[in-house]
């Protein structure tokens, strides 16, 4: 074995066919959802009807917003606990505005979104310019904090009749179509774009991939993190005036734990907890999955109790799918 | 002990390699990054199966088919990357897991037993027994290595894996690591060496096997053979030059630092870079040489001083501005501060130079940065050439250039270049230094710190050396001496 075998050039090689297994991996939740009204339509034939799907889109609309505003502080590895609580402040101080003070509604809408996205900002000037540790515990306390407020402002009591206008996004409908689920898609659309071709949106995956390579490429991480807790926490004023359109009140209580449901969508729909990766369609089919759960296992009469269970167990079923898939790439 | 002996076929990665090791002796595994060293050491842990082939040991057929299998055989595996818990004491580390108990119902942690058994095992390496007792995390790398080593001993490990064990290690560290090496060899365990340092192979090593594209090449003794004709069968064509230096026409100053404030120091460092010169740092670990470009590049608030390029001063206070001055920095760890491993290379590429692809509505424009990343690729022969695979996937050699690639497309003036061919082979190297040159006659400053003195003296027109935070020598390359540029880095 003495001569010398000239290397082939391999920097032609044509890129690797993509296989079913690929496929399957990134529909992943998608072929889960589809399985899952499948079996349902077989088992209930209230399921499948136009009117049941619409019921679906309406219920699944609150969360589906939340998840989607969630989606950003876990692309950057982090986490935004108090979605739930700043959701019940936000439509506390608008129906303080709109209700009790009188003001115009699209004052109203302003200021619920405003009071939001402060709170978000406060999240984000929390994680970047006080250095707490991570975002786990930064907005634990914002959570407590909104939670009190939401409380304290009316005495704990609720804030009812709210101006038609207010009612608009949560109460309509286009057709058959909610209005809730057409602003579900059409903020999808606005996140989607903005996740993959604004500056912006592409460095939020790349701090969720490597915090440190991403600022010595010159990005500033501290903006980028602000900007990704103030848009979880407007998410979250336009999730609750969603709300109130639907149940025509606004609580202190509302939106309790809510938070919970809005990580389980955006997890169950493919994204990482260590963060920079997940998508945005992936979190929509997520909060999809929830409800359609909810609604089936409604249909069939089990109690709500058990739908916890369910859904937790769903949980970690679509997570353990995924470290099965990431532990077979990696064997690859 | 009579040693290993195994053959399996695997489709892409491995295609029949024949492999053995004897009792005593330091079998050293060299190839290219993916000529299939990593993948043979992982079945042979038990990390991944073989698809064919036998595994015998100590003469016997045997099956290794869970990391378990392996470490009841004997087998234990020093990695690059450590597997200690820095907040354990030495003798924690050494028992964790298989701690040793007093007798009785409650089974409390004999302490003192596991100290004793520690220390003992230490000093068959040669260390002080009072390391034993010491909190890992005040360790240097080396000793905590060594930890490893001596875990591996009490597991009566027959065999120990080194994967890369000097490419972290000071100069002093690396000595100890050999003289512990002949100590284990001594006891008669065998070892086999994963590296890149020729020096260090020739120096420690036995036997040699020679790997490139998953197959065996050839087993040779390392003592009767030349260095060459090791890079000959590894790379499959005679290395015209290890160190392709070319001389351009100096031309005026490029580049200078004034006064520049290293943290952690009370110096202020100076120096200043022309056109068509390669400048090397070279210096000792600690020597602040990584501090002073990070210094440079705004990664650190530092306390002034002024860097100005082609004649302008340029204000830095962050990456950003470094960036927008035209200031590129491929970093010395590029796993963790260069790459997005689980993102695509051509956002890899893009990452830093967003604001280019930007079109008038401030949307990024996908299809030009895959154009151009793919430009990229094929221009420094990236393989495979897949925009779309996950960095991740790529040998070091071609992640290094990927993290090149990301610098060249932000069009810097300036390229600092911190320990650019650590780890990765001998092929990838030229071709770094290929990209230097080019890089210098297109008009690019060029700074490379590296603790390869070789390297420096092979690639650089000037070699700058720092200790303790100051450059304490500047000397042109005809006049610098291996000995010359080590006094300096020593304070002497």
């Amino acid at each position: 074995m003495k001569e010398v075998v000239v290397q082939k050039d391999e920097s032609n090689t044509p890129r690797q066919k993509k296989t079913l297994k690929d496929y399957l991996s990134k529909f992943g939740p998608l072929i889960g959802l589809v399985i899952l009204m499948t079996v349902l339509t077989l088992l209930s034939d209230k399921f499948l009807t136009m009117n049941n799907m619409m019921n679906i889109a309406r219920q699944s609309s609150i969360n589906a917003l939340l998840a989607l505003g969630m989606l950003l502080p876990i692309l950057t590895a982090g986490i935004d606990l108090s979605i739930g609580s700043v959701l019940a402040v936000s439509i506390m101080v608008m129906g303080i505005v709109s209700v009790n003070m009188g003001f115009s509604p699209i004052i109203g809408i302003i200021v619920c979104l405003a009071v939001g996205a402060a709170f978000g900002l406060f999240n984000g000037l929390l994680l970047t310019k006080l250095r707490l540790p991570h975002p786990f515990i930064s907005t634990l306390g914002t959570m407590n904090i909104a939670r009190g407020i939401a409380l304290i402002v009316t005495a704990a009591a609720p804030i009812a009749g709210f101006p038609y206008m207010i009612q608009f996004l949560g109460s309509e409908f286009v057709g058959p179509i909610p209005v809730s689920f057409a602003l579900v898609i059409v903020v999808y659309v606005i996140f989607h774009i903005f996740l993959t071709r604004t500056q912006t949106g592409r460095y939020i995956y790349a701090i969720g991939g490597n915090k440190e390579a991403a600022r010595l490429s010159g990005i500033n991480v501290d903006r980028v993190l602000i900007i990704v807790y103030t848009i979880s926490g407007f998410m979250a004023g336009l999730a609750g005036l969603v709300m109130v359109g639907r149940v025509n009140s606004a609580f202190p209580l509302a939106g309790l734990s809510y938070e919970l449901d809005a990580i389980a969508a955006v997890i169950i729909g493919g994204a990482s907890f260590f963060g920079g990766v997940g998508t945005v369609w992936g979190t929509l089919i997520g909060a999809m999955i929830i409800a359609v759960l909810r609604n089936g296992l409604n249909l069939l009469n089990v109690s709500a109790d058990f739908q916890m269970t369910v859904i937790g167990l769903v949980i970690i079923a679509a997570v353990f799918v995924d470290v099965l898939r990431q532990r077979k790439n990696k064997k690859r | 002990m009579k040693g290993i002996k195994k053959s399996f076929n695997q489709n892409h990665v491995l295609k029949e390699i024949d492999f053995d090791v004897k009792a005593g002796e330091v079998h050293v595994l060299l190839g290219e990054n993916g000529a299939g060293k990593s993948t043979l050491i992982k079945i042979l842990t038990g990390a991944y199966e073989k698809d064919a082939g036998e595994i015998y040991w100590g003469g016997k057929l045997v099956q290794i088919t869970t990391p378990v299998d392996s470490m009841n055989l004997g087998i234990a595996t020093i990695y690059q990357e450590l597997n200690v818990i820095p907040e354990l004491k030495v003798y924690e580390n050494i028992f964790l897991g298989r701690e040793i108990k007093r007798g009785g119902k409650i089974s409390m942690l004999n302490h003192k037993e596991m100290r004793k058994e520690a220390e003992r095992y230490l000093g068959m390496l040669g260390q002080s027994p009072k390391l034993a007792d010491q909190q890992l995390s005040e360790l240097g790398i080396g000793q905590q290595q060594l930890v490893e080593i001596a875990k591996a001993l009490t597991l009566d490990a027959k065999l120990i894996i080194m994967d890369e064990p000097t490419s972290s290690l000071s100069s002093t560290e690396v000595e100890q690591l050999y003289s512990c090496v002949e100590q284990l060899k001594k006891k008669g365990i065998a070892i086999v060496f994963i590296s890149h340092r020729l020096d260090e192979i020739r120096r420690m090593g036995d036997r040699i096997t020679i790997l490139r594209d998953g197959f065996k090449i050839e087993t040779l003794p390392v003592k009767t053979t030349e260095t060459d004709y090791w890079i000959e069968l590894m790379v499959g064509r005679a290395l015209e030059e290890k160190f392709p230096m070319q001389s351009f026409t100096i031309g005026g100053e490029g580049f200078r630092v004034e006064s520049l404030k290293v943290p952690g120091t009370s110096e202020l460092v100076n120096f200043s870079v022309r056109y068509g010169e390669i400048v090397g740092i070279s210096g000792l670990v600690g020597a602040g040489r990584t501090e002073l470009a990070r210094a440079i590049f705004g990664a650190d608030s530092h306390g002034g001083g002024k860097i100005f390029i082609g004649g302008k001063q340029v204000r830095i206070k962050s990456p950003r501005d470094a960036i927008d001055a035209g200031i590129a920095f491929i970093t010395e760890d590029r796993k963790s501060e260069g790459l997005l491993l689980d993102q695509p290379l051509d956002f890899n590429i893009a990452m830093a130079s967003m604001k280019k692809f930007r079109n008038k509505s401030g949307m990024i424009n996908l299809k030009a940065i895959r154009d151009e990343a793919k430009n990229y690729l094929k221009e420094l022969k990236v393989r495979p050439n897949d925009i779309d695979l996950h960095a991740r996937k790529l040998s070091g050699g071609n992640q290094q250039k990927v993290v090149i690639a990301k610098w060249l497309c932000t069009n810097a003036k300036v390229f600092i270049f911190d320990e650019p061919t650590r780890g990765i082979d001998v092929g990838a190297k030229v071709e770094v230094y290929r990209l230097m040159n080019q890089l210098v006659e297109s008009g690019v400053i060029v700074l490379m710190i590296s603790s390869d003195l070789p390297e420096i003296i092979g690639m650089c027109d000037r070699v700058l050396v720092m200790s303790e935070g100051k450059i304490t020598a500047d000397i042109a390359i005809e006049e610098a001496s291996q000995e010359r540029v080590m006094k300096a880095a020593t304070g002497g």
